[in-house]
Order: structure tokens, then C-alpha cells, then sequence
């Protein structure tokens, strides 16, 4: 029953430009874990591989779920989302000319999740009120911390174990991005979910997580074991401050 | 590149002396009625190709500016008696006026609504051919051909020198707008028309320019064809098979050179002829559609894409390892 | 000058045929409006459709039959035409969207050329109880080919209609052209979901060509005419809207038989190229675009 996502040593990048180098971290069932990075410094394309939306060079990615042991490196997005997994994207990526129920409504594509369609519509609807009040608005007209909860939302019909959010603050108020990442560790123990949450507004991550890592220039500089010893940090001291 | 100038002028005025002395030298009808129609494709799929091939921009109404061309002249005949050099100025600027506006109507928009507008447009001047009856209407017209000028003994003798001088024209004008900065620009709307935009590239007036004088140029090889047949009727002028024979020769031929559509005419309107006269007229037009489909699936750079990629393989196969 | 007594007639007449036009423009709704796919042949299929139903009518079946029992088999040609379309054109990029609409102009070109062929340039036709007779409503004769015809219109695009809004992939086909990566994020196969749909599309295409049929006399060459139709319609409607179309439809049936009635049969062609090229021209994005 042991869930866990493995990352070992993954080489990835653009062309001719190395995104991440030698990066290894782990995600065990349960945990709220934190990836902390300023701009382009690897976090969305680590997000991107685990995801499948983009092929490691080298290295392995390893999902161990019910028993059984799974390469994600070699599979398509779709099959790991099958698996699983989902994510919340960068830049939300909602179905502009969509209505939000519709864009909940294909949250729940896969099997798994289409029988519980009904109960988690309803779940998200008590949970995000402003969702409900819109559910006949296209999705392309709500502002963005709608938009960022919808996606939020969406993720989370498709009854995920493992939930990837990839930077949730980005053109967010300070007050919403609060909001919102409180809203993601309620959601998280609600749902019993595993969460890996990437973010360059480090206080607000460290908030909820329960242990961390650090990225820069597409490398793991260092792996903090509790909140605390991510907080206490040299960098993150100096690029909070200094950011 | 003016090494390339002087060779091209050469071989041009050689082309001409060639047609002239074959109009006056040989006896035989039928090969200037089949040149005719080939040099009629040289020009209709080189103008064809400055918009399609260079721009990007596929016009699927070819039968419309060639229509409307070979309609002027009907009228200017009718009316004036005018003289062919009149029949193909007017013809010119009055299926250059078609193109601009189709333009302008639908340029702005995504390629495919240029495409159909342009069938649109086909379809508008057929039947507005079909319901003038001063034209002829649906039963088509029949014109008394002029007294022949000398040098030349038959009228369809000289019809096919000019061609070949509307030929060697319309090929100039290919060659002149690729190497220029006009072409640049061209190349790069068919390349990204958002990164031209943003570089600055008048990208709308480059395409009108260009569907102008396409349009220009079909009109142009219309414009004798009246005389030609000493028939006119718009179910076969503003046929399908043109729109179809000059989208298929520069595709065939090569798009990105005016060397493409010039072989792509020949060699496509060498085989129609052949085709035509050994089996039947409707499989010639068949042949054009399959070579068609083929060549957009398997050689997309046509003949002279195949010819530069075997260029290409030998010398890096002469190449020190 | 002709008489405007006829014109309520026309205008009924011409609502049947606008429901007609919508459903034979209902598949190109989805492969053009919704999968983004240049797809010129449309018409070409359709006529493809009717001739498939006049071939089963030589064979005494009823062409209603016909177009149903041909939806599967156009259903499956729909998935590897775009199987095809998406390995060789799509998958390359920009200077590959000429391509492929050289590709489909020469589909269709060799669709119409195949027909002439095999049938020859004549008319064709099919017999049916319901071909050649009328129903009279209080002054009005209206003939029942139509009807059926607008029925099964109807019919087609509610059906497509709810299938698009009231299920997982048709809800996934509707959102594939807005966001790919998106859609796999929702675990679905993009590929999968637009070749699903250009199936379903083209199946459409065989069903609205046995309704070609049943409406009127069909030759090779129609594929010509109907590009504007459909095209006009889809444009009219605003990309990838299934009510819009079924709209569009009404307002070209009307316009194009209150032009049959004043001004003659040979104009009729004419009418859906021009509404075309005005709504190309004053608001592309059409009625209900979004």
C-alpha cells in the first residue's frame, strides 16, 4: 500500500538547453513536500517530466503504487494521470470556452473518477462557493484567482493519490495566495492526498509542508527534512531576503 | 548573381527565337495547339506559385482570373474589335482588380478563408457568366478570328509565340519579385506570419502585392484563349482543372523557385496532352488529381526538392568520413 | 416582376431546406470547427455518401436505410483519413497546413474525378414512397422529401448536439482544439479524441448524403456547390457551434430559396458564396463564435 515517487538522477532540457542536471528527490505517501526555486530554475520542467509532458534525458522516475513498480519516464501523460496522478498546471491551462462545470466535468475523465463524479462535483462545489455561483460561466472570463481555483478544482475530480501544483501563487494577491495554499492543505488532508507543490514564494510554501528541497540552475542544492531546517536555511534566508 | 541575370536574358530571347522559328518553320497544327496550352500552364502556374509557393497562400480559384481574362477579351471583342495586346492589358488589370479584392476581403483572415473565398469567387463570376447573355450566356459565344499578321500563316501559330512571350514574362516577374525584397518577405509570412508581423514585415500589403499580380497574370493567359478557340463557353473556361492543374504543377514542379511551376507546367501539361489524346480527357484529369495527392504526400519539395536532396546525398557521400 | 404571393411558401420551403443544409454541414461543424482540420473534401464525402446510397438503391433499399447502414463504414474511412492527415501533415507544423489543404482539395478533386468515372456526368437518382409526394397544409404543398429530410436534420444535430455536451469525450472533443497538453492532463488521448471525432463526422457525411439524395438528383460535380454551403454555414455560425450551425442553416435555406423563387435557378448557387464571402468580410468570427 506503500505509495512513492522516486527521482533518480534525471537529466532533462530544450534542445540545447539543460534544464536539470542530476536531480534526485522523493515523494512518500502522505507528505506535503516542497519544491523551492526563484524563475526558471528547473521547478516546472521537473514538474513537466513527472508528469510526462516532457522526456528525461537520463535518470529514472519510479512510481511504486499498489504494488506494483512503474516507470513514468516512458509513458504517456495520459496514462499517468490514469495511474493517479494529476496535476495543476503553470498558468492553469483551463478550457477557456468551456463553463466551469464543464472544465470540472472533464476533470473526472478517467475511469476511476467517473464514478465518483457526482459526489466530488458536489464536494467542490461546497468547498469553492465562488465556483459554484459561476458553474454556467465560461472559464475564459473568471478572474484569475477563480481561474486558480478551478484549476485546483479540476485536478482534484479526477480523484488523484498524488497531486503536483505547479507554482499556485503566480499573478495571485498576497491574500488569495494565502488563501489558496491554505485551501490546498485542507483539500490535501480531506482527500488524503500526497501533494509535491513547487514554489518561488517560499514562505508561503514552507507554510504547509512538511519537508522541502531546494533548486537552483536546475540542481538539488539542498534537501531540508523538516520545515524548520528548510526555513533556517542560508539560501532561502538570502534569496527571501534578498529576492 | 548578375553572372545569373545575363544567363537567365540569354536563355529567355533563345526561348522566343526558338518559338518563332518553329511558328515559322513547321507545318504541323497540332504541336502549337498543344504548345499553346502548355505555355498557357507555364503561366498560369507560375503566377499560381508567387502567392501559393512563396507566400503560402493556396488560391483554388485559378478558373476564375483565367475566366474572367478570357471574358474581358470576349466583351472587348464584341464591342471594340480590340486588338489582342488591348484584349490582354485590360484582361491583366482587370483580373489584378479580382485579386486585390478577394484580398483585401480575406487576407486578413487564416489561409483557408482565403482558400474558399477564392471558390467563392469562381463560382460568382460562373454564374454571373452563365446569366449574361450578351457573353452568350450557359450556350457560350463563337468569335470570328481577325485576318493573321505576317510574318506568321496561321492564326493559332501566332497565338502561341505570344504566349510564349506571355510565358517568358510571367517567369521574369516570378524570378524578379523572388530575389527581392518583396520574396523576403513572402518567405518569411510563409515561414511564421507572427514573427514577421512582429519583425515589422507589411505582411498584409506584401500578400495583397502578391494575389494582385497573380491575379494579374492568370488574367493575362486568359485573354487569348477567345481567339484561340474561336469558341467560348464558361462550363469549360472556368473549369475545374485549371484551379486543379495550377495548385498540382507547382507542387509537382517545386514551390519554392520559379523553376518549380515551369517544369511542373511542362512536364504535367505534356503528359495531359498525351493522355488526352491516347485514352480519354477524363482520365487526364484524374492523372492530375492523383500525381497531385502524391506529390503533397511523399515529395513535398516537388521535383526540385527530390532533385536537391539526391545533389545533396551524393556530395556527403563523396564527403571524407 | 414575380409574385410575392409566393413567397410564404418559399420561405417554409426554405426552412426545410436550411434544416437540411445545417445537417449536411454538421460534420464539417466538427472537423473544421472543432478539430481545426482544413477539411475541403467535406462535400466530397458527402456526395461519396449519396452515391453509396443510389448504389443500395439499385438493390431496392430504402436510401434512409442506406445512410445508416453506411455510417459505420464511413465511420472507420473518417479514422484513417485522419490517421493519415495527422501523421503526414499535422504533426509538422505551419508550412505543412498548405499541405494539407492541397491534400484535401486533391482528395476531393479525386472523389469527383473517381464518380464521373464510374456513374458518368448524368444525374442520378433514387425512388422512395416518400419522394414524389406532398403534404398539404391549408395552402401549402409541402413535399415530403423534405420533410423527412429536415427531420432526420434535426434529429442528427440535436443527437450530435447532446453527445458533445452530455459526454466524456464529446466534451473532450469539444475542448481538444482549446488546449492539448490540457486535455491530457484530464487523461485523455488528444489523437485518440480527434480521430473519435472525425470519425463521427464523417459518419455524419454518409447519413447526410443519403438525405443529398432524397432531396434531389445528385451528380459528381455537386461537391463544387456545397463547399459553399457548408462552409458558409459553419463560418455563419462561428467556429465549432452546433446550434449556430443548425441557425446558419435556416438563415442560407431561406435566403437561397427566396432567391430560387424571384430570381430563378441559376442564381441559386450563387447566394451561399456571397453570404459567405459578406460574413467573411464583416464579422468572420460569425454569430455564435466564441
Amino acid at each position: 500500500m506503500a505509495l512513492k515517487l522516486s527521482v533518480r538522477n534525471v537529466e532533462a532540457g530544450y534542445g540545447a538547453v539543460r534544464a536539470l542536471h542530476r536531480v534526485s528527490l522523493e515523494l512518500k505517501q502522505g507528505e506535503t513536500v516542497a519544491l523551492l526555486g526563484t524563475n526558471g530554475n528547473g521547478k516546472s520542467t521537473l514538474m513537466k517530466c513527472l508528469m510526462g509532458m516532457v522526456r528525461p534525458t537520463r535518470g529514472e522516475i519510479t512510481l511504486d503504487i499498489d504494488g506494483r513498480s512503474l516507470d513514468l519516464a516512458r509513458m504517456q501523460t495520459e496514462e499517468i494521470v490514469s495511474l493517479g496522478m494529476a496535476m495543476v498546471p503553470e498558468g492553469r491551462r483551463l478550457f477557456p470556452k468551456l463553463t466551469v462545470e464543464e472544465n470540472l466535468q472533464l476533470g473526472a475523465f478517467r475511469p476511476v473518477a467517473r464514478g465518483k463524479l457526482v459526489k466530488n462535483l458536489d464536494f467542490c462545489y461546497e468547498n469553492f462557493s465562488v465556483l459554484k455561483d459561476r458553474r454556467r460561466q465560461l472559464a475564459g472570463s473568471l478572474s484569475g484567482g477563480q481561474q486558480q481555483m478551478l484549476a485546483i478544482a479540476r485536478a482534484l475530480m479526477s480523484a488523484p493519490r498524488i497531486l503536483l501544483v505547479d507554482e499556485p501563487s503566480v499573478g495571485l494577491s498576497p491574500l488569495l495566495v494565502h488563501h489558496t495554499v491554505s485551501m490546498i492543505q485542507q483539500l490535501k488532508d480531506g482527500f488524503d492526498l500526497t501533494v509535491l507543490m513547487a514554489e518561488q514564494n517560499f514562505q508561503q510554501a514552507i507554510r504547509i509542508a512538511d519537508r522541502g528541497y531546494i533548486i537552483v540552475h536546475g540542481e538539488i542544492v539542498f534537501e531540508g527534512r523538516t520545515a524548520d531546517e528548510l526555513w533556517n536555511n542560508e539560501l532561502v534566508r538570502s534569496l527571501y531576503l534578498g529576492g | 548573381m548578375k553572372r545569373g541575370g545575363t544567363a537567365f536574358w540569354v536563355g529567355a530571347v533563345l526561348a522566343i527565337a526558338l518559338a518563332v522559328l518553329a511558328a515559322l518553320g513547321i507545318q504541323n497544327e497540332y504541336y502549337f495547339f498543344a504548345g499553346y496550352v502548355v505555355l498557357q500552364f507555364v503561366v498560369l502556374a507560375t503566377a499560381w506559385n508567387i502567392l501559393g509557393g512563396y507566400a503560402g497562400y493556396v488560391n483554388f480559384g485559378t478558373g476564375a482570373f483565367f475566366g474572367v481574362g478570357a471574358y474581358t477579351s470576349v466583351v472587348l471583342i464584341q464591342a471594340l474589335h480590340a486588338p489582342l495586346l488591348v484584349q490582354i492589358a485590360t484582361a491583366a488589370v482587370l483580373s489584378g482588380l479580382l485579386g486585390f479584392g478577394t484580398g483585401l476581403l480575406t487576407l486578413r483572415l487564416r489561409g483557408i478563408f482565403f482558400s474558399i473565398a477564392t471558390v467563392a469567387v469562381a463560382i460568382i463570376f460562373e454564374t454571373l457568366i452563365i446569366n449574361w447573355r450578351y457573353v452568350g450566356g450557359a450556350t457560350g459565344v463563337q468569335l470570328l478570328r481577325p485576318p493573321v499578321i505576317a510574318p506568321f500563316d496561321s492564326y493559332t501559330k501566332m497565338l502561341f509565340v505570344v504566349m510564349a512571350l506571355l510565358a517568358v514574362g510571367a517567369v521574369a516577374v516570378a524570378r524578379y519579385i523572388e530575389a527581392s525584397w518583396i520574396g523576403r518577405g513572402l518567405r518569411a509570412i510563409r515561414d511564421s506570419e507572427v514573427a514577421a508581423e512582429c519583425n515589422g514585415v507589411p505582411t498584409l500589403r506584401l500578400k495583397l502585392f502578391a494575389c494582385t499580380v497573380s491575379g494579374a497574370l492568370m488574367g493575362a493567359a486568359g485573354a487569348p484563349l477567345p481567339m484561340y478557340m474561336s469558341f467560348v463557353e464558361p462550363a469549360s473556361t472556368f473549369n475545374l482543372s485549371y484551379s486543379v492543374s495550377a495548385l498540382a504543377m507547382p507542387i509537382i514542379g517545386g514551390t519554392s523557385h520559379w523553376l518549380g511551376p515551369v517544369i511542373g507546367a511542362v512536364l504535367l501539361g505534356t503528359v495531359q496532352q498525351v493522355v488526352t489524346v491516347t485514352i480519354s480527357s477524363e482520365l487526364n484529369v484524374l492523372v492530375v488529381g492523383v500525381l497531385l495527392v502524391l506529390f503533397v504526400v511523399v515529395a513535398p519539395g516537388g521535383i526540385l526538392g527530390l532533385v536537391a536532396k539526391l545533389r545533396s546525398a551524393r556530395s556527403s557521400a563523396r564527403a571524407p568520413a | 416582376m414575380l409574385s410575392f404571393e409566393l413567397l410564404p411558401d418559399a420561405i417554409v420551403l426554405g426552412i426545410l431546406l436550411g434544416c437540411f443544409y445545417a445537417a449536411v454541414s454538421i460534420g464539417l461543424s466538427v472537423a473544421f470547427g472543432l478539430l481545426d482540420v482544413p477539411h475541403v473534401a467535406h462535400p466530397a464525402f458527402l456526395v461519396l455518401g449519396s452515391y453509396g446510397a443510389y448504389v443500395l438503391g439499385q438493390h431496392e433499399w430504402d436510401p434512409l436505410l442506406s445512410g445508416l447502414a453506411l455510417m459505420p463504414a464511413f465511420f472507420v474511412l473518417g479514422i484513417a483519413v485522419y490517421r493519415f492527415y495527422h501523421e503526414t501533415f499535422e504533426r509538422r507544423g505551419s508550412e505543412a497546413g498548405v499541405r494539407g489543404l492541397a491534400f484535401f482539395f486533391g482528395i476531393a478533386f479525386v472523389i469527383e474525378v473517381g464518380l464521373i468515372l464510374v456513374f458518368g456526368v448524368d444525374q442520378r437518382m433514387v425512388e422512395a414512397s416518400y419522394i414524389g409526394s406532398s403534404l398539404t397544409i391549408g395552402e401549402m404543398r409541402l413535399p415530403l422529401r423534405m420533410l423527412v429530410a429536415a427531420a432526420v436534420a434535426v434529429v442528427l444535430t440535436l443527437a450530435l448536439t447532446a453527445y458533445l455536451s452530455r459526454t466524456f469525450t464529446g466534451r473532450a472533443i469539444r475542448a481538444v482544439a482549446q488546449d492539448e497538453p490540457a486535455l491530457r492532463l484530464m487523461g485523455a488521448n488528444p489523437v485518440r479524441i480527434k480521430q473519435w471525432a472525425f470519425g463521427i463526422a464523417t459518419a455524419a457525411s454518409a447519413l447526410a448524403g443519403a438525405m443529398l439524395i432524397i432531396v434531389g438528383p445528385v451528380e459528381p460535380s455537386m461537391d463544387r456547390v456545397y463547399i459553399g454551403r457548408t462552409f458558409c454555414i459553419v463560418v455563419l455560425a462561428g467556429l465549432g457551434s452546433m446550434t449556430g450551425t443548425l441557425a446558419a442553416g435556416l438563415i442560407l435555406g431561406i435566403s437561397e430559396s427566396i432567391v430560387l423563387t424571384l430570381f430563378g435557378a441559376s442564381w441559386a448557387p450563387a447566394v451561399s458564396f456571397g453570404l459567405l464571402l459578406i460574413v467573411l468580410g464583416v464579422r468572420p468570427q460569425g454569430l455564435f463564435g466564441r
